[in-house]
C-alpha cells in the first residue's frame, strides 16, 4: 500500500487559480496515460471538479514525485503554485479521499455531487485502465463510506446546493421567479439542476444553446423548452433574465460590450448570470455594469457557505464514521498483505510433507487403506500444529501495525522468498503484468 | 389642542426613527413590528391632530395651510403604510422615519408662517391646490427612496455579501416598482396641483406671472419630474441614474418649496 495524493482545492486556491489546472473530460484520458507513465506511479486517478483537482496514485514505493507530474502537465511555474498544492500519503491520503467522497471537503458540506463526480473520475481511469488493483479497492471502499456518510448523519439531509443558493439570489434580483425567462449556455449537470430549481420557483421559459446542436434539443426537450443555436446566443441572451454559463471555453463568451448591448435591448432591466465554468465564461467586468450581477462558482459557495454553519455538528459526526472507517480500510488492507505469505507457508509445509512421505512410503511396504489413512491424519496434524502459531501470529499482527515487520519475519525464517521466485520460474510467466 | 395630538404622534414617529438608527446595524423582527404598530398609531394621531386644526379653523384651507409640514408628514406615511400593505416591506422606514419625525417635529414645535389669504380666493379650489401637490411631494419622495434603496440593494449583490439590513431589503425588481409606480401615481397629483395652483392665481390675480420665480421653480419641478418619468418609461433608466434625476427633482420641489419666501404672489403673510 502506497497511496499519495496531490491536489488544489477551493480552500487553498482562488477560481483564478483553479482554472489553470482543470483538466476538461475530453482530456482526462490522456492525462491519465501520462500519469501511469510517471515514473513510481502503478495506478492513478484525476479528479477535476470546478472546486478541486486531483491525483491519486498508488506508487510503487511511495516515491514517486506528483509535483513534478504536475508542473510537468499544466506547464505551471512551480513557485507561484506550491503554496497552493496539499499532499497526503497511506493514512491521511485515504482519509482524505473518503472525506471529498462525502463530501466533507466540500465548500457546501453535504452537497450531494461530488460522489458523482468521483464516480465518474473513477469510471474514466478504470476504462483507460489507469485503476486496476489497490486504487480500485479503495475508491470502491471510499463510495460505501460515502453512502454510510449519507445514510447515518443528516449532513447531506438539508444540502443548500448551488442551484438552491442561485434560486435564492434570481429573488433577490427578480422577486418572484414568474414570468422569467432563463437561457442555458452550455449543458452541464450543475446547469441543468440550477434550471431545474428555477423553473421549480417559477420560471417562465427555458432556453437551452449548446456547441452542438443535438445535446441542446435534448436538454430542452427535458425542460418543454427550446434549443437554439449557439451562433445565436448574442442575439438571443437579452431576452432571458437569468443566463446560467457552464460551456468549456477556454477565454469568457461573454464580455462588458455584450452586457452593454444586451442592456441597451432589455431597457435596462436587471440581468443575473449565474457563471458555473472554469475557467469563466462570463468577463469578471460585466458585474460592473448597471443591472447585471455576475456570480461565479466562488461567489455562489461563499453565499452558500453562509448557511452551512448549524451542518457543522452532524459533519462532526460524519468524521468520525471517516475515521473509523480509514482505520478498518487499513486493516483489511494489512490483512490482504497478510493472505499471500500464509498461502505460501501452507504450500510449503505440505510440499514438504508430501516429498517425506514419498521418501518413507517405499521401505513400509504393502499397507492398509487404514494405515495409509492414518500416516495421512498423523503426518496432517503434526504440519497443522506447527503451523498454528505463527498463521494465528501473522493474522494477529495483520490488524496491528507491525504487519511488515512479522511477514518479513515468517518469510524469512523459512526462506519463501526464494521458494515464490523458483516456482514462478519453473510455472513460466506467473507475473503481475497485464 | 391639535398640537397635543401632534406631539404625542411625535413620540410614536420617534420610535419609528429609533428603529430606522437601529436598522442600519442589526435587525430584530420584534422591533419591527413595534415600529410599524407606532407608526400606525402615529399616523391615526396625526389625523386627528389635523382634523381638530380644520374644526378649529373657521377656514378649511387655512388650516392645512397653516400645518403644511405636518400634512406632508402625514402624506408621506400615509404612502409608507400603502407601500407596506402591498408589499409587506418596512425598508423604506429607514429613509420614511427620519423624514416624517422631522417634517412633524417642526410643525409641532416651530412657529408657523402664515400664508397670506386674499379674500376671494375659493377655499375649495386651495384646498384642492394643497392636497394634491402634496401627495405629489409624498410620491416623489418616496419614489427618491426608493431609488435609494434600489441602490444600496444593487450594492449588496455586487458586492456579493448578504449582512445587516440589507440582506432584509425587498427583492431588487420590488423596489424599482415601489419606486415607479409612486411616480407614475404622484404625477397626476402634482399636475392636477399645478393646474388648481393656476386656476387659484387667475381667480386671485386675474393673470399669471410666468416669471414669479415660484412658477418658474414649479414648472422646473415639473419639467424634471416628466423626464424622470419619460427616461423610466423610454429607457429603463433605474439604479444610480435614475437615483440622481430622482434627487434633482427632490431637490427642485425643495427650491420650489423655499420659493414661498420670495414669490409675490404666493406669499407668507409677515408674522
Amino acid at each position: 500500500m502506497n497511496f499519495q495524493l496531490i491536489g488544489i482545492n477551493h480552500n487553498t486556491a482562488p477560481v483564478e487559480v483553479r482554472e489553470q489546472m482543470a483538466v476538461p473530460e475530453s482530456r482526462l484520458a490522456d492525462a491519465l496515460g501520462k500519469l501511469v507513465h510517471h515514473p513510481g506511479v502503478e495506478e492513478g486517478l484525476i479528479l477535476s471538479t470546478c472546486n478541486r483537482v486531483e491525483v491519486l496514485a498508488q506508487t510503487r514505493n511511495g516515491s514517486a514525485d506528483l509535483r513534478s507530474f504536475l508542473h510537468g502537465y499544466f506547464h505551471l511555474d512551480p513557485e507561484k503554485f506550491a503554496p497552493h498544492l496539499y499532499e497526503y500519503r497511506e493514512r491521511d491520503a485515504i482519509r482524505h479521499l473518503f472525506r471529498v467522497t462525502s463530501s466533507l471537503d466540500s465548500m457546501v458540506v453535504g452537497e450531494p455531487q461530488i460522489l458523482g463526480q468521483v464516480k465518474e473520475a473513477y469510471a474514466t481511469a478504470r476504462a483507460v485502465g489507469a485503476i486496476h488493483a489497490q486504487l480500485d479497492l479503495l475508491l470502491t471502499r471510499s463510495f460505501a463510506v460515502a453512502k454510510r456518510v449519507r445514510t447515518e448523519t443528516a449532513v447531506g439531509s438539508s444540502a443548500v446546493s448551488v442551484a438552491s443558493v442561485a434560486v435564492e439570489l434570481a429573488q433577490k434580483i427578480f422577486g418572484s421567479l414568474k414570468g422569467t425567462h432563463v437561457c442555458l449556455i452550455g449543458a452541464g449537470k450543475m446547469s441543468e439542476l440550477a434550471a431545474r430549481h428555477l423553473q421549480a420557483h417559477g420560471a417562465e421559459s427555458i432556453f437551452v444553446a449548446n456547441r452542438t446542436y443535438e445535446r441542446a434539443t435534448q436538454l430542452a426537450a427535458k425542460f418543454k423548452g427550446e434549443a437554439i443555436h449557439f451562433s445565436d446566443i448574442y442575439e438571443f441572451c437579452d431576452k432571458a433574465d437569468i443566463i446560467i454559463s457552464s460551456t468549456g471555453a477556454p477565454v469568457a463568451i461573454f464580455r462588458r460590450e455584450h452586457g452593454e448591448r444586451f442592456l441597451a435591448r432589455r431597457k435596462n432591466r436587471p440581468m443575473f448570470f449565474i457563471d458555473i465554468a472554469v475557467p469563466r465564461d462570463v468577463d469578471p467586468q460585466m458585474n460592473k455594469l448597471d443591472g447585471i450581477f455576475v456570480y461565479d462558482i466562488d461567489d455562489l459557495q461563499q453565499a452558500v457557505a453562509a448557511h452551512t454553519a448549524d451542518r457543522q455538528r452532524e459533519a462532526e459526526r460524519a468524521e468520525a464514521i471517516i475515521q473509523s472507517e480509514v482505520e478498518r480500510f487499513l486493516g483489511r488492507l494489512q490483512t490482504l498483505e497478510v493472505v499471500p505469505t500464509i498461502v505460501s507457508l501452507q504450500d510449503h509445509l505440505e510440499t514438504i510433507r508430501q516429498a517425506e512421505i514419498d521418501r518413507v512410503r517405499g521401505r513400509l511396504g504393502e499397507l492398509s487403506p487404514e494405515q495409509e489413512l492414518a500416516i495421512e491424519t498423523l503426518t496432517r496434524g503434526i504440519v497443522n500444529k506447527i503451523m498454528h502459531t505463527p498463521i494465528s501470529t501473522l493474522k494477529t499482527a495483520a490488524r496491528e501495525a507491525e504487519a511488515t515487520t512479522v511477514v518479513d519475519v515468517v518469510r524469512r525464517l523459512f526462506n519463501l522468498q526464494e521458494r515464490e521466485k523458483e516456482k514462478a520460474k519453473s510455472s513460466g510467466t506467473a507475473g503481475d503484468q497485464d | 389642542m391639535p398640537v397635543l395630538w401632534l406631539r404625542i404622534a411625535l413620540a410614536c414617529y420617534a420610535v419609528g426613527l429609533l428603529y430606522a438608527l437601529v436598522a442600519i446595524t442589526r435587525t430584530s423582527d420584534l422591533f419591527n413590528r413595534i415600529a410599524l404598530h407606532a407608526a400606525y398609531l402615529g399616523m391615526v394621531l396625526h389625523f386627528v391632530s389635523l382634523m381638530e386644526g380644520v374644526f378649529l379653523s373657521d377656514h378649511i384651507a387655512a388650516a392645512v395651510v397653516h400645518n403644511s409640514e405636518s400634512v406632508l408628514g402625514f402624506l408621506v406615511m400615509v404612502a409608507f403604510l400603502l407601500v407596506y400593505a402591498v408589499y409587506k416591506t418596512t425598508s423604506p422606514g429607514i429613509v420614511v422615519f427620519p423624514l416624517v419625525f422631522l417634517l412633524t417635529f417642526v410643525a409641532a414645535t416651530g412657529e408657523q408662517p402664515f400664508l397670506q389669504l386674499t379674500p376671494g380666493v375659493r377655499s375649495g379650489w386651495l384646498f384642492a391646490h394643497i392636497v394634491l401637490i402634496f401627495a405629489g411631494y409624498a410620491a416623489l419622495i418616496l419614489s427618491f427612496i426608493a431609488s435609494l434603496l434600489y441602490l444600496a440593494q444593487e450594492r449588496s449583490l455586487k458586492s456579493k455579501k448578504a449582512a445587516g439590513i440589507l440582506s432584509r431589503l425587498p427583492a431588487l425588481q420590488v423596489i424599482d416598482e415601489i419606486g415607479f409606480r409612486s411616480l407614475l401615481l404622484g404625477f397626476p397629483f402634482m399636475t392636477l396641483g399645478l393646474i388648481t395652483g393656476t386656476i387659484v392665481a387667475q381667480a386671485t390675480y386675474g393673470h399669471v406671472d410666468l416669471f414669479d420665480p415660484k412658477i418658474l421653480l414649479s414648472v422646473l419641478m415639473w419639467a424634471v419630474y416628466l423626464l424622470l418619468l419619460y427616461t423610466r418609461w423610454n429607457a429603463g433608466w433605474r439604479g444610480r441614474r435614475a437615483a440622481y434625476l430622482a434627487a434633482g427633482a427632490f431637490a427642485a420641489a425643495i427650491v420650489a418649496w423655499a420659493a414661498n419666501y420670495f414669490s409675490t404672489i404666493h406669499r407668507f403673510a409677515q408674522s
